[in-house]
C-alpha cells in the first residue's frame, strides 16, 4: 500500500484538527479500510486513528435509549449491549471473531458498505447518529452505497438506539465473503414497526415500508403473505440474482418477525 | 517511527512506517515467521495473533496500533519448558494439521475460543473458526483437536 | 514388528515445528542482499501489445532494473510435458508459452514486465509508472464459441483455438454408436465440471540466487517436485546445466496440483538473480494467485449411457470440451485425456466406451491438474449419469450400480479404455458405506427433516482412480515427455541410524512420519532411527515429486527396494561376522541371527562394521552401507470406494446443508491410518467445496469475477460435517511391494457426485422434476432450479 503518516490523538478535538489536512482520513478498526489500501484503492496522506480517544468507547443505557460509542468494537457491543439483545446478537455475528475484536460501529456506519449489518440495525431502530458536529437521524444518514451524510472531516462519535419492544436480525450469508447476501432487521416500537434491509439493494440499506405497514397492523410472519418486493433495483452478482434477493428479503423478514415475536 | 511493544512477554523495539502491518512487523522486523500471510482480503486467518488478549488478524492492523500492547504469537504458545501446550499437543494428537500453513492461526483462534468458552460445542467451534481457512484437513481433525483440548472426550484416530 | 511400524497411527514428527511457528516455508527465507520483484500483469484478457515504456519507472527510487519480454528473447518458453496425438494422428497444437507476454496479451494476469527494486513497495510504485501501449481485442472465453467457425483466435499462428480433438478409443467408435442404436434405454446428461482454483493456503513464492564464484544458481520455490522444476527450467528455459542449478522446495504449505507446474515467476527470479548478481524474491499475494496459479477442471460434457432391457450397461459415449486456458501449462494436455478417458469405465463392466475430448484455447489463465486431475471429471459424469439412469428406470441407485459392478473374481480386469485394474472389491465398499450411513434408515431421517420444513436427500457415488503415477514406458507411449518413476537413497550411518533421501516431496502428506514406519518394519528398529530428507535437489536423487497419489506407491516402493539392497548387503556382513553362510542369516527385530542357532549380531554392530571394516569381507564387498533405488511401477494403482452424502435443502432459500458424509475406501494396505483418514477428510472437504461453494467465473471480456476470497467461496468449518471414514475394505495392490494404492485424491474424486445426487434426490422426493443442477449448488442456483 501507499505510505502515510500515522497519528493517534487522545481527544476528538485533536482528531478533528488532524483530519483538517487534505487527504487525511480517520481510521477506526480498519477492517475494510486496510484491505482496500492493500489493493491501492485508497491513498490517504495521513491516517488519524480514533482508537486512542477514550470518550468514543462504551455502551451506556439510560431509560429506553442505548448509546454506543463509535469505536466500540463489535465484540464489545455483543458482550455489553444486553439491554438490546437483537443488536448484541447482530454485532456478535458480524464477520468472524478476529474482525469483531477490531471492527467498530462507527467505522461500519461511516463506510456504509451495502452489505454491512449495522446499517440495518441503525435504520430499523430509527437511531440517531451523533457526529463531531451534529446529530443525524438514521433516515437521513445513509445515502446510497458507500455514501453517507457525513461531511469531510466529520466523524461519528456515537449512536443512540431507541430500544424496541421486540426486534430481531436475520441474515443470509454470501458464501464467499460471508457478508449478508441479504439481511433484515425488524424492530417493533410502540408507534409501529420498522424493517430495514441490507445486502440486497443497489442503493444500499433501505426500509421496506410495505412490510412495515403490514407488520404494524399485525406483527406476525403471516402478515407478509400477500406482499412481494419487486426485483427492480436489487443487486445481481455471482451469488444471486435480483429476483433471488427480492425473494430472500421476504423470507428473511418473515423469519425475523418470527424470531422477534 | 520506532515502535515498542511486548511480544510473547518480552519488550521489543523496531522500526516501522505508517503502513507497516503488524504481520509485517512481526515477520520482518522481529523475525517471527510463524505468523503467516495467506490472503490479502482479511479472510484466511493464517496471520491470527492475540493483541492485549484478543484474537486479531495481524495483516489487518497497523503495527503502530500495537504500540505498547501485549502481543502473543504462535512462537509464544508453548509451555515454559518448551513442551507443547495443551492445545498444540491436541493438534498433534488428533492430526489437526497437514501442511501447517494455517496452523498458527488455528491454534491462536482455538486459544481465544477456549479462554471465552472452556467447553465449546462442535457448533461453537465451527462458528469460531469462521475467519480461519484450512485447505488440507476438511476441519474434521481441527474440530476434534479443539474438543480434546477442552477436555471433552473424542475418539482417537484408527489404530 | 515395532509397535510404530506399518499400520500404526504414529503421531506426526513434523507437527511440533509447525505448531510452534518454526516451520521454514519459502517466504520465511530471506537472503542477504535480496531484492524484490513486482510483476506488472495484464488487466485485459486479449490485446495486441504494441510496446512497454519503462523509462519513467526505471528512474524511480529503489528500482534496480525493469525486465520485459525483450530480455527473454534468447530464452525458451515454458515447456509442456505431455503431447497428445489427436483422432487423426496429428500432434496437438502447441503454442509458445513465453515468460512474459510477447506481442500479444492472452489472459488477465499474464506478466507484461517485472520491476526489481530494493523493496516490494518500491517495485510496486514503479510498476504503476510503466506505460503499456496496447490495443484491446475481443476475448474468447466460452469454449464452444472458441471452436466456432471464424472465432477470434487466441494464438494467431495456430490454425484454430482447438488444441486437439481426441478420440478414445477411436477404433471403438463405430461399435459404440451401434450399441446405442440398439439400446433398450439411453440416459443423456449435459453437465459442467466447474472451474476451480486450487488455493493451497501458502501462496507461491520464488527466490532466485546466483553464486558468481562457481557460476551456480539456486531457486527456492514452493514446489511439489523440485527435480522436475530443475529439469524443465534448466534444460528447456534458461539453459543451465543441472550440476549448476539447485532447486529447493522447503516446507510447502499445500499444493493440490497447482504447485507441480513450472511457472514463469520461477524462471524469472533465477534469471534476474544472475543478471543482477543479487537474490531476487517474489511472494505472491492471494489476489495475484487467482490470476497466475494454474486453475483446475473446467469441462463441459455431454454423456450418454446405453442400457439393455435388464438394466445392464451396454455402452457409454461422452463428448467433452476441456479448457486449456491461454497457454499449455506443464501437464495440461494429459488431464482431460489420459487421466480422464482411461477412467470412464469406472467400477462397471460397460463393454463399449468412446470418449471424445476437444481441448480448447481461451483467453483465461492456463488450466492444469488440480487434486484428482481428470479423474474427478470422469467420476462426476459417470456417477451422475448412472444416478439419472436409476431414477429414469425406477430402480435403487445402489442396486443399479451393484448389478453392473466388475465382480470381485474378474480381476485383473481389462477395461475397454486401455487400463487393467489389478484388484478391487466394489461390492464390499458399497455394503460398508450403506451400513455406515444407515442407508436403510434414511426414510425416518427424511421424515424428521420434513417436520422441520427441510427437504432431505441421500446420494451415493462410486469411484475408481488410477494412482501411483505412473509406468514410464506406458505413459511414454501416451505422449508423456518425462519418466514417472521415483527414487530413494537409503544411507545407513555407522551407528545404525538411517537417512532416506527421497524424490517424493511432502507438502502436508506426512512423509517424514510414514516413510520411517516402513523402514522400521523392514529392519525391526524404531522409526525414530530413520530420518527423511526431501525437497532439495542438492541432496536427493533425481525424483519426480509428489502428485497423483503417488508418494507411498511409487516413492515408498523405491525406498523399499533400496532398503532391500541394504538388507542384502548387511546380511553378507553379518554372515562374515558370525562366520555363517549368508543363506542362513535372518533379520528380525533389529538383529541378525543364524537360523537354527543362538548366534546373533545386532543391527548396529553390522552397520559399524560396514564403516569400520577391520573385520570385513573386503575382497567380496565394498565398505559402507548406502543404496539407491529407482522404482518404475508396473501399472497404475486403482483405489476405489463408495461415498454417501446426506443433505437437507431449505426450500425457501435453496440452501443446501450437508448432514452427513460417509467414505468407504479401498486403498489397499495402509501405512499410517491417521494420516490416511486425514487425507480423505481433506479431499472430501475440497469435493464438497467444488459441489457446493467454489466457482471460478470469468465474464465475457475475460475479467475474473471470482478473484479473491470475497467472491471465491472457500469451504469453512461451518460448511462441513464430521466425515465418517473407513478403509477396512482392503484388496492390496498386486504389483508394488507394499500392496499400497494411494489415498491423496480419493476424497476429491468421489465426493462431488455423491453430494449432487443427494440434492437431486431431495428435490425429486419433494415432487419437483429437477433433473440436474450444475455445480456449485449454491443457494441461488438451487432456488432457481426449484422455481423454474
Amino acid at each position: 500500500m501507499y505510505n502515510f503518516d500515522f497519528v493517534k490523538p487522545a481527544t476528538v478535538e485533536e482528531a478533528l484538527a488532524a483530519l483538517s489536512d487534505e487527504d487525511a482520513q480517520p481510521l477506526s478498526g480498519g477492517q475494510t479500510l486496510i484491505p482496500s489500501m492493500k489493493q491501492r484503492l485508497n491513498a490517504p496522506s495521513k491516517l488519524v486513528s480514533l482508537l486512542g480517544i477514550a470518550a468514543l468507547k462504551g455502551v451506556k443505557t439510560s431509560g429506553d435509549v442505548m448509546e454506543i460509542g463509535a469505536t466500540t468494537t463489535h465484540a464489545e457491543v455483543a458482550a455489553q449491549a444486553t439491554a438490546y439483545p437483537a443488536l448484541a446478537a447482530l454485532a456478535g455475528a458480524i464477520g468472524d471473531p478476529a474482525v469483531r475484536n477490531r471492527g467498530t460501529l462507527g467505522g461500519s456506519l461511516a463506510n456504509n458498505d451495502p452489505a454491512a449489518c449495522y446499517p440495518a440495525a441503525v435504520l430499523a431502530s430509527g437511531a440517531t447518529v451523533v457526529t463531531s458536529g451534529r446529530e443525524i437521524a438514521a433516515d437521513d444518514f445513509f445515502d446510497g452505497m458507500f455514501t453517507t451524510a457525513l461531511d469531510d472531516g466529520e466523524i461519528v462519535t456515537a449512536v443512540k438506539f431507541p430500544i424496541p419492544q421486540a426486534a430481531a436480525y436475520v441474515k443470509f450469508e454470501q458464501p464467499a465473503s460471508r457478508f449478508p447476501l441479504c439481511g433484515v432487521f425488524v424492530a417493533k416500537y410502540a408507534d409501529g414497526v420498522r424493517v430495514a434491509v441490507t445486502g440486497a439493494s443497489e442503493e444500499g440499506v433501505f426500509r421496506w415500508t410495505e412490510a412495515e405497514a403490514a407488520l404494524s397492523a399485525d406483527f406476525s410472519a403471516g402478515a407478509l403473505t400477500d406482499l412481494s418486493l419487486p426485483a427492480d433495483g436489487m443487486m445481481t452478482d455471482l451469488h444471486g440474482s435480483a429476483e433471488y434477493r427480492a425473494h430472500l428479503v421476504k423470507v428473511l423478514t418473515g423469519r425475523a418477525v418470527s424470531a422477534a415475536a | 517511527m520506532k515502535l515498542t511493544m511486548h511480544v510473547n512477554g518480552r519488550e521489543v523495539t523496531g522500526e516501522a512506517e505508517g503502513r507497516t502491518l503488524l504481520s509485517a512487523f512481526l515477520r520482518d522486523a522481529l523475525g517471527l515467521t510463524g505468523t503467516h500471510i495467506g490472503c490479502d482480503t482479511s479472510q484466511c486467518g493464517a496471520c491470527t495473533v492475540h493483541v492485549d488478549g484478543r484474537q486479531v488478524k495481524s495483516c489487518t492492523m497497523f503495527a503502530a496500533e500495537a504500540e505498547g500492547a501485549q502481543v502473543t504469537t504462535i512462537e509464544g504458545m508453548e509451555n515454559a519448558d518448551g513442551s507443547l501446550s495443551v492445545i498444540q499437543q491436541a493438534f498433534q494428537d488428533h492430526h489437526g494439521l497437514q501442511c501447517g500453513f494455517c496452523t498458527p492461526g488455528m491454534v491462536m483462534a482455538a486459544a481465544a475460543l477456549l479462554r471465552d468458552i472452556p467447553q465449546p460445542t462442535e457448533a461453537q467451534i465451527r462458528a469460531h473458526l469462521d475467519g480461519n481457512i484450512c485447505r488440507c484437513t476438511g476441519y474434521h481433525n481441527i474440530v476434534k483437536a479443539i474438543l480434546a483440548a477442552s477436555g471433552q472426550p473424542v475418539a482417537m484416530a484408527a489404530e | 514388528m515395532p509397535k510404530d511400524g506399518i499400520g500404526a497411527s504414529v503421531k506426526r514428527r513434523e507437527d511440533p515445528r509447525f505448531l510452534t511457528g518454526r516451520g521454514r516455508y519459502t517466504d520465511d527465507i530471506n537472503l542477504k542482499g535480496q531484492a524484490h520483484v513486482h510483476f506488472l500483469r495484464a488487466d485485459v484478457a486479449h490485446a495486441v501489445l504494441n510496446g512497454i515504456d519503462t523509462a519513467e519507472a526505471a528512474a524511480m527510487p529503489g528500482v534496480l532494473r525493469i525486465f520485459t519480454a525483450t530480455d527473454f528473447a534468447a530464452v525458451g518458453g515454458l515447456p509442456c510435458g505431455w503431447q497428445i496425438t489427436d483422432r487423426h494422428g496429428q500432434p496437438m497444437q502447441e503454442p509458445k508459452h513465453p515468460i512474459m507476454a510477447e506481442g500479444k496479451i492472452r489472459h488477465v494476469g499474464e506478466i507484461l514486465a517485472a520491476v526489481v527494486a530494493e523493496s516490494v513497495e518500491q517495485a510496486r510504485d514503479a510498476a504503476e509508472a510503466i506505460v503499456v501501449d496496447y490495443e484491446e481485442l475481443p476475448a474468447v472465453i466460452d469454449m464452444k464459441a472458441a471452436c466456432a467457425e471464424g472465432a477470434v483466435k487466441v494464438h494467431d499462428d495456430l490454425a484454430s483455438n482447438l488444441c486437439y480433438d481426441w478420440g478414445f478409443v477411436e477404433e471403438n467408435k463405430a461399435a459404440v454408436d451401434e450399441a446405442f442404436a440398439s439400446a433398450a434405454h439411453v440416459t443423456t446428461l449435459e453437465l459442467v465440471n466447474n472451474r476451480l482454483v486450487a488455493n493451497p493456503m501458502e501462496p507461491r513464492v520464488a527466490i532466485g540466487d546466483y553464486a558468481l564464484h562457481d557460476d551456480s544458481s539456486t531457486l527456492y520455490t514452493t514446489s511439489q517436485n523440485p527435480h522436475v522444476i530443475r529439469l524443465l527450467m534448466g534444460a528447456f528455459v534458461l539453459g543451465i546445466p543441472e550440476h549448476k542449478l539447485r532447486v529447493v522446495a522447503p516446507d510447502v504449505g499445500g499444493g493440490f496440483g497447482t504447485k507441480i507446474f513450472h511457472y514463469a515467476e520461477e524462471a524469472f527470479c533465477t534469471f534476474a538473480a544472475k543478471q543482477l548478481r543479487r537474490p531476487v524474491k517474489w511472494t505472491s499475494t492471494r489476489s495475484e494467485a487467482f490470476i497466475s496459479d494454474a486453475h483446475g477442471r473446467d469441462h463441459v460434457t455431454k454423456i450418454e449411457l446405453a442400457l439393455d432391457g435388464d438394466n445392464n450397461f451396454t455402452a457409454l459415449r461422452t463428448d467433452t470440451y476441456a479448457n486449456m486456458g491461454a497457454y499449455l501449462s506443464t501437464f495440461a494436455p494429459s488431464v482431460p485425456t489420459w487421466l480422464h478417458g482411461t477412467l470412464m469405465a469406472g467400477n462397471y463392466r460397460t463393454p463399449l466406451i468412446y470418449v471424445n475430448v476437444k481441448a480448447v484455447f481461451t483467453n483465461t489463465v492456463p488450466v492444469d491438474a488440480y487434486r484428482g486431475a481428470g479423474r474427478p471429471e470422469a467420476t462426476f459424469q459417470l456417477e451422475r449419469v448412472v444416478d439419472k439412469a436409476a431414477r429414469e428406470l425406477g430402480v435403487d441407485p445402489a442396486e443399479l450400480r451393484r448389478q453392473n459392478f466388475i465382480r470381485k473374481d474378474e480381476f485383473p480386469y481389462a477395461t475397454p479404455v486401455a487400463v487393467e485394474y489389478d484388484t478391487g472389491d466394489y461390492e464390499a465398499t458399497l455394503n460398508k458405506a450403506l451400513e455406515m450411513s444407515d442407508y436403510a434408515g434414511f426414510d425416518t431421517r427424511r421424515q424428521e427433516s420434513a417436520g422441520r420444513g427441510k427437504l432431505r436427500g441421500i446420494g451415493l457415488s462410486h469411484y475408481i482412480e488410477a494412482c501411483g503415477i505412473a509406468p514410464s514406458n506406458l505413459v511414454g507411449q501416451l505422449g508423456a515427455r518425462a519418466g514417472l518413476y521415483e527414487s530413494a537413497t537409503v544411507r545407513v550411518n555407522a551407528t545404525g541410524g538411517i537417512v532416506v533421501m527421497t524424490g517424493s516431496h511432502s507438502h502436508g502428506q506426512g512423509h517424514e512420519t510414514s516413510f520411517p514406519q516402513v523402514i522400521a518394519d523392514m529392519i525391526g528398529i524404531a522409526p525414530d532411527q530413520v530420518e527423511i530428507v526431501h525437497g532439495d535437489t542438492a541432496n536427493t536423487p533425481m525424483g519426480m515429486g509428489t502428485y497423483g497419489s503417488r508418494s507411498i506407491a511409487v516413492g515408498g516402493s523405491a525406498m523399499v527396494r533400496a532398503t532391500e539392497k541394504i538388507i542384502a548387503k548387511a546380511k553378507k556382513i553379518a554372515a562374515h561376522l558370525m562366520e555363517a553362510a549368508e543363506a542362513d542369516i535372518e533379520l528380525k527385530d533389529g538383529a541378525f541371527t543364524v537360523a537354527g542357532t543362538d548366534k546373533s549380531v545386532a543391527w548396529g554392530d553390522v552397520t559399524l562394521a560396514a564403516y569400520v571394516p577391520h573385520n570385513y569381507p573386503l575382497d567380496e564387498i565394498e565398505p559402507g552401507l548406502e543404496e539407491t533405488a529407482f522404482y518404475d511401477p508396473a501399472n497404475f494403482t486403482y483405489p476405489s470406494g463408495c461415498y454417501i452424502c446426506e443433505v437437507e435443502v431449505d426450500p425457501d432459500t435453496g440452501q443446501v446443508e450437508v448432514q452427513s458424509f460417509t467414505a468407504a475406501d479401498d486403498f489397499g494396505n495402509v501405512i499410517n491410518p491417521m494420516i490416511v483418514e486425514g487425507q480423505v477428510h481433506g479431499g472430501v472437504g475440497q469435493g464438497i467445496g467444488q459441489a457446493l461453494l467454489e466457482n471460478c467465473v470469468y465474464d465475457a471480456d475475460g475479467q475474473l469475477l471470482s478473484a479473491s476470497y470475497m467472491d471465491y467461496a472457500m469451504p469453512r468449518a461451518r460448511d462441513l460435517p464430521m466425515i465418517n471414514v473407513d478403509h477396512s475394505c482392503c484388496t492390496p495392490c498386486t504389483h508394488n511391494p507394499l500392496g499400497v494404492k494411494g489415498c491423496g485424491e480419493a476424497g476429491a474424486i468421489g465426493s462431488p457426485p455423491a453430494l449432487v445426487n443427494a440434492v437431486i434426490d431431495a428435490l425429486q422426493r419433494a415432487g419437483t422434476d429437477v433433473g440436474h443442477i450444475d455445480m456449485p449448488l449454491s443457494p441461488d442456483r438451487v432456488w432457481a432450479a426449484m422455481n423454474a
